[in-house]
């Protein structure tokens, strides 16, 4: 389980600085090449499934999916402490669908 | 009240709206891509079978499911950064769930697996979800 949850945890972070990064882009090069925030969400990204590689390998698909679920709320709160982005009732309804989605498909691959 | 809101979005507020509409097509269509990656990483995670930290990142490169499946997350994370510019990542970052729908119709295409109701349940309601929140991201 703790593979798998540092792997959601790590991802959602790493989308965050993703986002900080490519909002930190502009036309020439060197906004990329200095851009350590795109860098940083780019390895945290990557790191995150070689954590879920592991995590399966060693048999830990069952809790994959509820931790993945939680990845999608941190990342919910991360836009909203970093980006000040509104979570609108729309928002919360779309994920909580997707939510429920995710753990239907968990509970079918039983 | 004294104050009167026009009803006609100002070309500026269309503009937003083209591209926040624009950067949610991206990301519909980092899913396709991401499904194909996850199911590349998922053949290439069955060729190693206990891997340690290391031998799991020496399979990147030697692997070629693995080497092709981050390839296509390679596409994937430059998609998702083209997206995420001028996209909301709280609306965007979900939509990304898109891939597990995508991976379980593949999986039954490739991989032959059963597909139950409450799978395909599961399916529409991810789906769902996306067009809620696609609702949400076409709104100036």
């Amino acid at each position: 389980m703790a593979l798998v949850l540092f792997g959601s945890l790590l991802g959602s972070i790493g989308a965050a600085f993703l986002k900080a990064g490519a909002v930190a882009l502009t036309r020439h090069w060197t906004s990329l090449a200095y851009n350590w925030k795109l860098l940083l969400g780019v390895t945290m990204y990557l790191l995150s499934s070689v954590f879920f590689i592991m995590g399966i390998a060693r048999g830990e698909l069952s809790v994959l999916y509820p931790m993945v679920s939680l990845g999608y709320i941190c990342t919910l709160a991360w836009s909203r402490i970093f980006f000040h982005e509104r979570i609108t009732s729309t928002k919360l309804a779309g994920v909580g669908l997707i939510l429920a989605g995710i753990i239907m498909m968990n509970l079918g691959s039983r | 009240m004294t104050s009167v809101t026009t009803l006609t979005p100002s070309a500026a507020e269309l503009h937003l709206a083209s591209r926040k509409r624009q950067s949610l097509i991206i990301v519909i269509c980092c899913t396709v891509i991401g499904a194909a990656a996850q199911v590349l990483l998922k053949l290439g995670a069955e060729s190693l079978a206990h891997p340690s930290l290391l031998q799991a990142a020496i399979g990147i490169f030697t692997n070629p499911y693995l080497f092709f499946g981050y390839a296509c997350y390679g596409i994937f994370a430059a998609l998702l950064v083209v997206a995420l510019r001028h996209g909301e990542l709280s609306l965007l970052y979900p939509v990304i769930a898109l891939n597990y729908a995508w991976v379980s119709i593949l999986s039954v295409v490739i991989f032959h697996e059963h597909m139950n109701a409450l799978k395909i349940a599961g399916v529409s309601v991810i789906i769902l979800g996306v067009a809620v929140l696609g609702r949400n991201g076409s709104k100036a």
